[in-house]
């Protein structure tokens, strides 16, 4: 099974490969996603038991980021589809390729047991993801290319120290180095400390840095700036969330080991730093994708503060990756085809988006209305369950902060998405020929139903698949 | 046999400090082929019984570290122009300094990290360190894309330093995969440098400066 998830979007990737149509390869995409959602659902509904020395094997941690990835894939596929149409003056051949290459990569992450076939897998979804950001060929676009792999290159390089790290302070135990999951949770407490807490450290700075934890965030608004819409929501939905489990899995052992104070203080700081960057940044913020770059800044705050905040803040941070994921497909997708209608994407050219492009207008403010934590959407349940945890983990401190920062960013951002979509759209944007259609309104409706789903009634087995992740990661069986 | 590994990386640390004081590029990337070959035959020292494996690992990462990818850089060189680092973010006497620095901090910073027995007298963590604080050093002091390539090499070297540690314990599979990643990161840069000289007509990084704030 875990074969077949990986190496089917591999095959389908060398199959748009020599596929010499740029009209029809596109159709590739929505395919693997619908196959990759069928067979997630598949997998999410059995309940097998999880083997301890496969290296590929699906824990409930790997449930959570395989259902974000496979849901955002599922609606960016077929958004996809619709944009390479409008963009026929491209060839559309390597956008294919690595989009498909991506899935594949995101799945093996997501299913893997062992430390070191996981950072593989993560390092490859910075190589296929970075021809995705360079797709319009501009100077610009080179330029956030370059930033993006040379950071990320470092960030994910540490990581494999980290990693090598956590292998040694194993051997230094005198146990078998083992760099599978199970062993390392298994025996933890007998783990080398001094050796613990600098692959902790190297293991956060380095998958921070491909999550955009501040101050390592600084190749995102660049990247996400310069990527179609699409790659957006793919990497700050997708790549995101798959450098996020590494950082459960590091967690996970170092609670495992009796280290959660160490960790924790850590963590807390990381993440109030990086929503603190978040807000200084957005506040005045002229440029769309740049804006949702910071908020996604933001986000990966939330979500490390969460772990940090330990058992009360888990439930909530594990639901926030999801509703995350989801909410910033609505609001990447919506951007582009702003963009698009109005070639520009700066908030002082582009006014009126509810006029010029009633859903993508509307979706737009929506999305901002949900990320930000407005009820009913499901964000609002997730950063609720955070905040809450702050205070029941006794640290009111935090908890004022984080919604101190929280009214911050709404300010910013709520100024901006305003700008964007309230008034009179110029002539020049009603000149444009860009009308939202099926393909490329459909897919943000999607996930607008997935996130007020979330919001409204909170589905049970979602519950169930996150309340097992929890008791996962403290240790239950 | 610890004598030797430790001349060796005696000699890895002094080529560290020879990469910062240098302002060719050409001599940077003949610096850090010359780091990338001698660190391939670490295998060699570090096993016991020579194996097969252990030869073709050996082989293949000489062959990466020592020939491909200078081979790769020298060509980019070649279509380029510039020949020098100048006015790196601080001076090259200063760089080797702080290059020298690292590599004592790295000395005292091992010594809080206990090491396993078979480990204990060898210099193996302290020159990891120093190596991987020497990438960081150039990757963030210099402004030629060329230069910051061969900074992550250096970074890279430091890494693999560290992983010899556990190559009795992990899989080939994972050093494999390593080389791998390692091969497919140089080559996509390879590919951006190239771009960014077409687009630029430079490889000077700060001329990458049209997205800020």
């Amino acid at each position: 099974m875990a074969f077949f998830f990986i190496f089917y979007p591999v095959v389908m990737a060398a199959l748009a490969a020599l596929i010499p149509s740029d009209r029809w390869r596109p159709w590739l995409l929505p395919l693997a996603g619908t196959l990759h959602a069928v067979l997630t659902g598949c997998v999410l509904a059995r309940q097998d038991p999880l083997s301890e020395t496969a290296w590929l094997a699906l824990d409930p941690l790997g449930k959570v980021i395989l259902l974000v990835v496979s849901l955002l894939f599922l609606f960016c596929s077929y958004y996809a589809a619709g944009y390479l149409r409008l963009r026929g003056e491209r060839p559309n051949r390597v956008f294919c390729v690595c989009l498909l290459a991506f899935l594949g990569v995101a799945s093996l992450a997501a299913w893997s047991r062992h430390l070191g076939l996981q950072w593989v897998a993560i390092e490859a979804t910075t190589l296929v993801t970075a021809p995705l950001i360079f797709f319009n060929r501009t100077q610009r676009s080179v330029e956030a290319t370059w930033k993006y792999m040379v950071v990320c290159s470092v960030g994910i390089a540490l990581a494999l120290l980290g990693t090598f790290f956590l292998a040694y302070s194993a051997l230094h135990a005198e146990h078998e180095a083992s760099l599978m999951v199970h062993d390392l949770v298994q025996h933890a407490p007998k783990l080398s400390k001094p050796w613990l807490h600098a692959a902790f450290v190297l293991l956060l700075v380095g998958y921070g840095t491909k999550m955009g934890l501040a101050p390592m965030h600084t190749w995102k608004p660049d990247a996400y700036g310069e990527a179609p819409g699409v790659i957006g929501a793919i990497l700050a939905g997708g790549v995101t969330s798959c450098a996020f489990l590494a950082l459960l899995r590091a967690y996970h052992i170092c609670v495992a080991a009796g280290e959660a104070p160490f960790v924790s203080r850590l963590l807390v700081f990381m993440g109030l730093f990086s929503m603190a960057v978040a807000g200084l940044f957005m506040v005045g913020q002229r440029d769309m994708k740049r804006m949702l770059a910071y908020s996604s800044v933001e986000h990966m705050g939330f979500l490390v503060l969460g772990l940090g905040l330990g058992a009360p803040a888990l439930f909530g941070t594990l639901l926030h990756v999801v509703n995350n994921g989801l909410t910033k497909g609505i609001l990447f997708l919506s951007a582009g085809n702003i963009h698009r209608a109005y070639n520009s994407k700066s908030t002082e050219q582009v006014s009126g988006a509810m006029r010029r492009l009633p859903l993508s207008g509307t979706l737009f403010l929506t999305g901002f209305l949900a990320i930000t934590g407005s009820p009913p959407f499901g964000p609002f349940i997730s950063e609720f369950m955070i905040l809450n945890g702050a205070f029941a983990a006794g640290h009111a401190v935090v908890g004022a902060l984080f919604l101190v920062l929280l009214l911050v960013v709404f300010i910013g951002m709520g100024a901006a998405v305003l700008k964007v979509v309230q008034g009179r759209p110029s002539s020049a944007a009603r000149g444009t020929s860009y009308r939202d259609s099926l393909l490329t309104g459909a897919p943000m409706l999607g996930l607008l139903a997935v996130v007020v789903l979330i919001g409204v009634v909170l589905p049970a087995p979602l519950a169930a698949l996150i309340t097992d992740a929890v008791h996962f990661l403290e240790g239950q069986p | 046999m610890s004598n030797s590994l430790n001349s060796l990386l005696v000699m890895v640390l002094m080529l560290n400090l020879f990469a910062l004081g240098t302002s060719r590029i050409s001599s940077v990337i003949r610096t850090v082929a010359m780091q990338g070959a001698l660190l391939g035959t670490l295998p060699l020292m570090l096993h016991g019984h020579i194996s097969i494996g252990v030869v073709f690992i050996v082989a293949l990462t000489i062959a990466l570290k020592g020939v491909i990818i200078p081979g790769m850089m020298n060509r980019a060189l070649r279509d380029i122009k510039i020949r020098r680092e100048v006015e790196p973010l601080i001076g090259f006497q200063s760089s080797v300094m702080l290059g020298a620095l690292g590599a004592i901090s790295a000395l005292l910073f091992a010594g809080l990290l206990p090491l396993a027995p078979q480990h204990a007298d060898t210099l193996m963590v302290p020159a990891a360190i120093a190596t991987v604080l020497t990438g960081f050093i150039l990757l963030i002091t210099r402004f030629k894309a060329l230069t910051q390539v061969m900074g992550y090499l250096v970074l890279e070297n430091g890494i693999y330093i560290f992983g010899m540690l556990l190559v009795d314990a992990m899989p080939l599979v994972v050093e494999m995969g390593v080389l791998l990643d390692l091969f497919v990161a140089i080559f996509v840069i390879c590919i951006i440098v190239n771009r960014i000289n077409q687009a630029f007509s430079s490889l000077d990084t700060r001329r990458l400066a049209a997205l800020k704030e």
